[in-house]
């Protein structure tokens, strides 16, 4: 026998409902998946074979955050502010000015994703974003 | 023996109540502090430490002063001690739990504090601080509580127990003066950069303290049925008068080099804090009341009349407790930064919110510490006699 | 195994629990060791300046109101320093003092006045035994090799030990969000946030692309820099044949920033 055992039962039940909300609340509702942009001036500028990142799409997927802390790391405290990519090309590592200088889309490109999956980096907090969404600021 | 909290008069859950009322206010404001920055503080880009870091400080010295309890009963088996050796204990565990909070509320990045162990620093005095801080609040819960535990079950302490508690003898006097260190290493700080620095730190720490613990074991002694004997309130008020009797002497050491030797650099902050500087004079006040308390402390705790008399007792107790904290929390840190160093005086005062958050930080210790005593005096009432066979309950009841 | 009691039981998992933490962290050291290799991607920039000793002297005869303004405006533009007129909260990396300020242990009452009042800059001396290097508890303060007191601002916690270590008052706190306080933003450099020290970086960012610090570009030759450690560089040359002094000097920091007077 269960001491009190219906003001567990009630207690979990309560317990699962709360769990269970984000699904709960979802059903029915449309699947949002986050859409990039990669269209930008500067991007579609380069020629077509030269439309590349710093390393593969693939890798910049899965890594651009451990990166991004390396590149800060080596310019910051080893003054180091060259990277070398896996092709042998250099790039100078610098988040404001050179990510973002491709890049120039942070809403359709850092911010589409990072919202989906709901994590708030502090970059922006101190690193400048580019100005877009000209018309928008001119509305204000 | 948690569960021994929960049990309580009206009056206990009134006073927990309380002080929950103060944390709770304590916490939205600290929210405010966090969305705006500690600019809401009176701190500025000269006096870059306030109120938060001298509570800090002083806390830390109430929290080795356990030791003053501890070394006489377990290595001089002083017995009178055996009953409220576990209030010292059970003191120490709130006061570094605010002394962590105090640090906490006064980072500028608080999300940022594990920084501390993911890139540790062992040039930096703050290494040690953190690592002798943590140390020394477990054990002092582990001992106190095992102690405690076994008086429950009417049991002796079990033997491994004996290392931690010389461990925690020797450990307690490392956190002031790792803390002292802190200050003491600073090049162009003047007030601060003192070797009688550690020395005067341990000696108000072992005033303030047990001036804490002679208040805290009447109040013991008149809202639960445990007595912590008469006796041992008088070996602490004594404690207390010898360490404030040095105490002032130390501070006395001070204004003799600062004035003897005629170094101006040495002199500005003494007679900021009692004469005031170019016309500032905001601590001035300050300082009067606690040269003030200082000799009212000094006077009842030396005179055998006054001290043995509870009243005065209380009195001379709470003066000393006082005046060690305006002169540790409040003008010690400030004063070392005044003049700053191109020698302007930009003074410092705390605003609200900064009040209202130290007071909440003072209420979670509080708090904790009446749970703990709770749970002391509530065991110590059950078992009725101490390990001496001797009565440790008001006899009247 | 039956009869294994409860405290056995937790025992059991507690050592598991341990072992198993500890070969996260092993795995998170041998992980690190991966991203170690990679380390040699990152290189120096070919134009970066070197140097032992970044060192600077500043000839206070030759500063004038427009020079010190220029210097002063430049470093606080291009490092988005921000312009808060709340003495309490202001932030600076380089700025005027009176020279009596900046030296009070050689101030006398009978110093002429012009002395007295003379305009000087101060900034942070990048000492070659900092205080505030030793101070920090996260390394978020440390030194290059060449000299330069860096700032990580990126791992400073805000305790503010730095601003009492340092002798010269060189540290300032953002007490509050710099960002509204700038105007004129540098697209080039990135703000501060709230709670972070910063102060002057000898401008690393323009000496690991080859480029003078920028007080030194606009001061019109009041202030030269270059490798103290190095005996034919210009900085070595005006100290040997010019009296010069240094901020508080018998604290033994041993600051890198000279004066002539």
């Amino acid at each position: 026998m269960l001491y009190d055992g219906g003001k567990i039962v009630f207690g979990l039940l309560i317990f699962i409902v709360f769990v269970t909300l984000p699904f709960t609340l979802s059903i029915g509702k449309e699947y949002y998946k986050p859409k990039v942009e990669i269209n930008t001036p500067q991007i579609m500028k380069l020629p077509e074979a030269e439309r590349k990142c710093v390393e593969s799409k693939e890798f910049m997927r899965r890594e651009h955050m451990k990166m991004l802390i390396d590149w800060r790391d080596a310019v910051v405290r080893e003054g180091k502010t060259l990277y070398v990519n896996s092709q042998g090309k250099t790039f100078n590592m610098s988040l404001q000015n050179t990510c973002m200088h491709c890049h120039s889309n942070k809403s359709k490109f850092c911010d589409e994703c990072h919202n989906y999956v709901k994590v708030k980096p502090y970059c922006w907090d101190c690193h400048i974003e580019p100005k877009e969404n000209i018309k928008k600021e001119a509305g204000l | 023996m948690l569960e021994l909290a929960l049990k309580g008069s009206p009056r206990y859950w009134g006073w927990l109540f309380f002080l929950a009322i103060l944390i709770g206010a304590a916490f939205i404001t600290y929210l405010y502090q966090f969305q705006i920055g500690l600019g809401i503080t009176g701190m500025s880009r000269d006096v870059s430490w306030g109120l938060y870091i001298g509570q800090f400080t002083f806390l830390v010295g109430v929290a080795a002063s356990a030791v003053t309890i501890v070394l006489p009963y377990y290595l001089h088996n002083y017995k009178k001690y055996g009953r409220i050796a576990v209030l010292g204990e059970f003191l120490a565990v709130p006061s570094i739990l605010m002394c962590m909070l105090f640090i906490f509320v006064d980072l500028g990045q608080p999300m940022r504090v594990l920084n501390v162990l993911l890139h540790p620093t062992p040039n930096s005095i703050m290494f040690y601080d953190m690592i002798v801080l943590s140390g020394y609040l477990i054990l002092n819960l582990l001992c106190g509580w095992v102690i405690l535990m076994a008086e429950k079950k009417g049991a002796p302490p079990p033997k491994w127990i004996k290392p931690f508690l010389y461990i925690a003898i020797c450990w307690a006097p490392s956190i002031h003066i790792v803390t002292a260190f802190l200050y003491q290493g600073l090049p162009g700080r003047d007030y601060w950069m003192t070797a009688i620095m550690a020395a005067k730190f341990l000696s108000s720490a072992f005033a303030s303290g047990p001036s804490l613990l002679v208040i805290l074991c009447m109040i013991v002694r008149k809202f639960t049925n445990f007595d912590p004997g008469k006796e041992a309130i008088q070996t602490l008020a004594k404690t207390a008068a010898y360490f404030l009797l040095v105490t002032i002497a130390f501070y006395l050491f001070e204004v003799f080099t600062a004035f003897y030797s005629g170094i101006t650099s040495h002199q500005y902050s003494i007679i900021y804090l009692f004469k005031g500087l170019e016309g500032y004079s905001k601590l001035v006040p300050v300082m009067s009341i606690c040269v003030l308390l200082a000799a009212i402390g000094l006077i009842i705790l030396i005179t055998p009349p006054l001290r043995k008399w509870e009243v005065t007792l209380a009195i001379g107790a709470a003066s000393t407790f006082l005046c060690m904290w305006l002169e540790k929390g409040i003008t010690l840190v400030v004063g070392g930064f005044i003049p700053n160093p191109f020698e302007r005086v930009f003074e410092y005062w705390p605003t609200l919110p900064e009040a209202i958050i130290t007071i909440g930080v003072w209420a979670v210790g509080f708090f904790v510490l009446t749970l703990l005593y709770k749970i002391a005096s509530t065991v110590k009432e059950k078992a009725v006699f101490d390990k001496y066979g001797e009565k440790q309950i008001k006899v009247s009841v | 195994m039956s009869n294994i009691n409860r405290r056995e039981f937790l025992k059991i998992l507690g050592i598991g629990a341990f072992i198993g933490l500890g070969g996260w962290s092993l795995f998170e050291v041998v992980g690190r060791g991966e991203i170690e290799a990679f380390v040699e991607r990152y290189r120096k920039a070919p134009e970066a300046l070197h140097a032992k000793r970044w060192a600077m002297v500043i000839d206070l005869k030759k500063l004038n109101p427009k020079i010190i303004n220029d210097c002063t405006e430049a470093c606080h533009r291009i490092h988005n320093v921000p312009k808060i007129l709340n003495p309490k909260e202001e932030i600076k990396w380089i700025w005027e003092e009176k020279f009596k300020n900046a030296f009070p242990e050689l101030k006398d009452e009978y110093m002429a006045p012009e002395i007295k009042n003379m305009s000087v800059l101060v900034l942070c001396n990048h000492c070659e035994n900092p205080p505030c290097v030793r101070v920090c508890p996260t390394k978020a303060t440390f030194k290059r090799k060449d000299g330069i007191v860096m700032m990580d601002m990126h791992r400073c916690i805000g305790c503010r030990f730095c601003m009492a270590g340092c002798p010269y008052g060189a540290r300032s706190f953002n007490w509050r969000d710099p960002r509204q306080y700038v105007k004129n933003e540098n697209p080039e450099f990135p703000f501060r946030m709230k709670g972070v020290v910063e102060k002057c970086t000898f401008c690393y960012e323009r000496i690991d692309r080859g480029l003078p610090p920028a007080c030194v570009e606009v001061s019109n030759g009041a202030i030269i820099y270059g490798d103290i450690a190095d005996p034919n560089s210009e900085v070595r040359k005006v100290l040997s044949s010019n009296f010069a002094i240094r901020r508080k000097a018998k604290l033994g920091t041993k600051p890198s920033v000279y004066y002539l007077i």
